[in-house]
């Protein structure tokens, strides 16, 4: 099978057109010993039945099973609207909208996009979207560190581990210094920050609710960044607690990143995700990515377009704030529709996965299974396990993501797993997952 | 055209939270929350009509030709769309087990022996979430590279004609940026550029055809010239698709490459993303591909996070996976022919098209075209611009080529129609440019004002930056 469309007789008058006697001739550009002369080695071609065939047998290969994992990814209800009107190809065949005129349509979807992430976090100016909740935090630490013109940032050791790894290559390649901060009993040990906080400091980052799912006193965190003249950067990778949750705006962050595939994405294997950055007013300028505008058109009609591009590598080359060219349009667009069926129902559906998480905590530890912090928490926490991974892999075997090992990035935490709940675990699953938990580990 | 916000009315509602009833037994602090959130209230209808409403305003391939030089927007087929859709997929998280994951690691290991198969690289990353991003760990490939060898070496070499982020990606790792000239034929020029090559440039990144649509006939001696200053010579996939079968990127003398898999290997450009821009990388080079690795064990695929060499972790997972599953369905169903056939009647195309236009339309330089071609404004008479003939294309049901790029040729006119385009389209797309062209001449001002009869007129961007206006405030 494949889509292109030039019949033999076609080809000829093309060819005559050109004035060459062969497809062959229009290579001759290219030198001799270039050029290949065997075929490909690829499996052969095959028709769209044989491809359905071939690509079910290979996802029959994945068993998804009843999802307990959180950690950056999350499995959410995704009402049907939000495929239904997604998978419009009005929307997903296009191109970014350089040509504003014909791409009203993906222009108010982003500009909405900028306004829901806006009014969620509470922040001014939101971007049209990152590649991930990772690299958006790094592209936020590159823009702290370029508009304050210092080389040092701290984390605390509750960000997710991927999201360190992402921002220790990033800063590896700008030559800036990250610190990781310890965290004491589940969030950022504030004394600790304290005495690392000093004049080379551009930025302090805080994840919350934090990769153990402890929520941190984001607060007093910006407050003792603010003090040392750094910027307060926050992560958020499970955007739902926005619904329940003080606004970052309202709690002194200057920068807020993260991930929003949970949003009306897919999991997916991890992609494709959803970065989110915004930012106070004062960083509009700076800021990496697409931004979408309100203006009109000659008539005078409402109309949006990007804008601010002079920010960007098209036009400013080896100057602009990121080399980054694209958004998730797609993944933004999903977004945008799901928060608007969900709209501020948002709050009791936040309340519900909080419940939720802390009917299944309150079950495990019941039967012997103790949270390993005393903290408050959104839809995740962290439980002990005795031979965690014997447990998890029995508990595959029963149809379930049992959850992330945190022993596979904490030394101290081996017997340890971190449980998700949303609503898509209801109680009766969870009460079949406190037991499974029980069964496997005897 | 009103934002879903302005359609809000107090109790409507297009989702309803399961009644559980559940007790709250471990109330978070009150000071930790909000006082609630004021998003929006409508229905499913409002939403259904909105979106409806929206996509009608937006041209995509499925609309109509999308000739966007150097985007390679060519058809999106519909059974990519069906298999990326498959539970198996989508519902698979990224922390599952490798165990619970054979089926999606399978996929990445296979596709990235299909992208050496066709370019001859060694192996392929599928973190990279797009091209420009693909870039930048290319880059941070070569720095590490030359960390490992204890060289420091701090320029890397760019030609004229690069696209914006080859340059804005090599600034993100510390390099220094230097610009090689092209000759007046379109290639490097290779005096220039064996002048500028010592012991202090780490790399030299090419598009390869070129981004003026042309295959560089030095290539050879480029590589040569790179390779004996120990340097090393990145190619920007993003033309891939105009050599496809045809000849290895690797056999050129490239190191490293990215590929657009949005682009050559159709993918929907999803108005901006998500795209994918795995990177590719000579054995010499394997060691320092980002991680985790695909790799094939005695109990099945596994990922590989122990690699010592590596640059290190650059996405939250593993790329955008969904993107790469529909690369692969691709590249099964065109099979060797079939991908061959895809880069050469691109070529053929974009030759056909540029026979129709050259004598009506400027052509800087006159060679054969690979995948596109660039033409300028520099003969439309009564000032009539590029811009002009962007707009005004729009009214004859096409999306505009790429306008101002390559930087190096004034008022470009860049024009890639793809493979997927059938010779009636070419043809038609070819008069209404030419229709454009007589109009510049006997009624200019209907080219200066246009577009006529789109969703919107001709959007003031220049308002837009002046006064931002970033979220709707109500």
């Amino acid at each position: 099978m494949n889509y292109t469309c030039s019949p033999d007789d076609d080809c000829s008058v093309m060819l005559g057109s050109i004035g060459v006697r062969d497809v062959d001739d229009l290579f001759a550009d290219i030198p001799d010993a270039l050029r290949l002369r065997e075929k490909l080695d690829l499996p052969s071609a095959l028709s769209e039945i044989e491809i359905m065939r071939l690509i079910e047998d290979l996802a029959a290969k994945n068993r998804p099973g009843r999802c307990f994992a959180g950690a950056g990814a999350y499995v959410h209800y995704m009402p049907a609207v939000v495929d239904a009107l997604a998978s419009r190809s009005e929307f997903y065949t296009a191109y970014t909208p350089y040509q504003a005129e014909v791409s009203q349509g993906t222009l108010t979807a982003i500009f909405e996009f900028q306004t829901f992430v806006c009014k969620l976090t509470g922040m001014d100016v939101a971007n049209a979207s990152m590649y991930d909740g990772a690299t958006a935090l790094a592209e936020a630490v590159l823009m702290s560190a370029h508009v304050s013109g210092k080389k040092s940032v701290l984390a605390g050791d509750a960000l997710h581990p991927h999201y360190r790894a992402v921002l220790e290559t990033y800063c590896r390649a700008n030559g800036l210094e990250l610190r990781i901060l310890p965290s004491a009993e589940g969030v950022m040990d504030t004394s600790a920050l304290a005495g690392a906080l000093d004049t080379a400091t551009a930025a302090v980052v805080t994840q919350n609710p934090n990769f153990f799912g402890c929520l941190e006193d984001v607060a007093v965190i910006s407050g003792a960044a603010h003090a040392a003249k750094a910027h307060s950067i926050m992560v958020v990778t499970e955007p739902h607690s926005l619904g329940l949750l003080a606004a970052p705006g309202k709690l002194g962050v200057d920068i807020l990143c993260g991930e929003a595939q949970s949003f009306g994405n897919p999991v997916g294997y991890g992609g494709p995700a959803l970065g989110i950055l915004a930012a106070k007013g004062e960083f509009m300028r700076r800021m990496p990515g697409r931004l979408v505008g309100k203006t009109v058109d000659a008539d005078g009609k409402e109309a949006y377009a990007l804008t601010l591009q002079t920010r960007e590598q098209h036009i400013r080359r080896e100057k602009a704030t990121s080399n980054i060219c694209t958004n998730q349009g797609l993944c933004a667009l999903r977004a945008v529709i799901y928060l608007s069926a969900l709209g501020n129902a948002i709050r009791p559906l936040a309340e519900l996965n909080h419940r939720l998480a802390a009917r299944c905590k309150t079950l495990l530890a019941s039967k012997g299974f103790l949270p390993i912090f005393d903290r408050p928490y959104f839809n995740e926490f962290a439980v002990r396990i005795k031979k965690a991974p014997v447990v998890m892999k029995r508990l595959e075997e029963e149809g379930f993501v049992p959850g992330v090992h945190l022993g596979d990035y904490y030394g101290e935490y081996a017997d340890c797993i971190l449980v998700c709940c949303t609503e898509m675990t209801s109680p009766a699953e969870i009460d079949a997952f406190a037991e499974a938990v029980a069964r496997c580990s005897r | 055209m009103p934002v879903i916000f302005e359609k809000s009315r107090c109790g409507r509602s297009a989702y309803a939270v399961p009644s559980w009833e559940l007790a709250d037994t471990d109330p978070i602090p009150a000071a930790m929350c909000n006082d609630g959130v004021d998003l929006l209230e409508v229905g499913e209808v409002d939403i259904v009509r909105h979106y409806t409403a929206l996509s009608r305003m937006n041209f995509g391939v499925d609309t109509g030709m999308y000739p966007l030089g150097s985007c390679t927007m060519k058809y999106n087929p519909k059974i990519n769309e069906r298999v990326a859709a498959l539970p198996g997929f989508t519902s698979l998280h990224p922390l599952s087990s490798p165990a619970l994951s054979q089926g999606s690691l399978e996929v990445l290991y296979d596709l990235s022996e299909y992208l050496a198969a066709i370019t001859g690289m060694r192996r392929f990353s599928f973190a990279p979430a797009a091209g420009a991003h693909g870039e930048l760990a290319g880059v941070m490939v070569i720095k590490k590279y030359f960390e490992k060898k204890g060289e420091n070496r701090g320029v890397i070499l760019i030609p004229d004609s690069a696209h914006g982020t080859n340059p804005a990606s090599v600034a993100m790792c510390g390099f220094q940026v230097r610009e090689v000239p092209s000759t007046a034929e379109g290639d490097v020029d290779l005096h220039k550029l064996a002048a500028m090559v010592d012991d202090n440039v780490a790399a030299m990144m090419l598009t390869s055809p070129n981004t003026l649509g042309l295959f560089d006939r030095n290539i050879v001696e480029i590589a040569r010239v790179l390779h004996d200053r120990g340097a090393l010579f990145y190619c920007d996939g993003a033309n891939l698709n105009a050599v496809l079968g045809v000849a290895k990127v690797r056999a050129m003398g490239f190191d490293l490459m990215h590929i657009n898999l949005h682009k050559t290997f159709s993918t929907p450009h999803g108005g901006g993303g998500p795209g994918s821009g795995p990177l590719g990388v000579s054995d010499e080079l394997e060691p320092f591909l980002p991680v985790p690795v695909v790799l094939k064990g005695k109990d099945g695929f596994y990922l590989d996070q122990n690699r010592l060499d590596s640059i290190g972790r650059i996405h939250s997972f593993y790329g955008n996976f969904l993107v790469a599953l529909r690369a692969y369905a691709y590249i099964r169903m065109l099979g060797p022919e079939g991908i061959r056939d895809a880069g050469n009647t691109a070529v053929l195309n974009a030759n056909y098209l540029l026979s129709l236009l050259r004598k009506e339309y400027n052509l800087p330089i006159d060679r054969i075209c690979k995948h596109e071609f660039v033409l300028n404004d520099k003969d439309m008479p009564n000032g009539v611009t590029t811009n002009d003939i962007a707009k005004r294309i729009l009214d004859f049901g096409f999306h505009a080529p790429t306008v101002y790029f390559p930087l190096l040729v004034p008022g470009a006119i860049m024009i890639e129609p793809t493979e997927t385009e059938n010779r009636e389209t070419l043809e038609s797309f070819a008069a209404a440019m030419i229709a454009i062209k007589r109009e510049a001449e006997s009624d200019p001002e209907i080219v200066k004002s246009a577009p006529h009869s789109t969703p919107v007129r001709k959007v003031d961007a220049v308002l837009a930056a002046r006064k931002p206006v970033l979220k709707w405030e109500g």
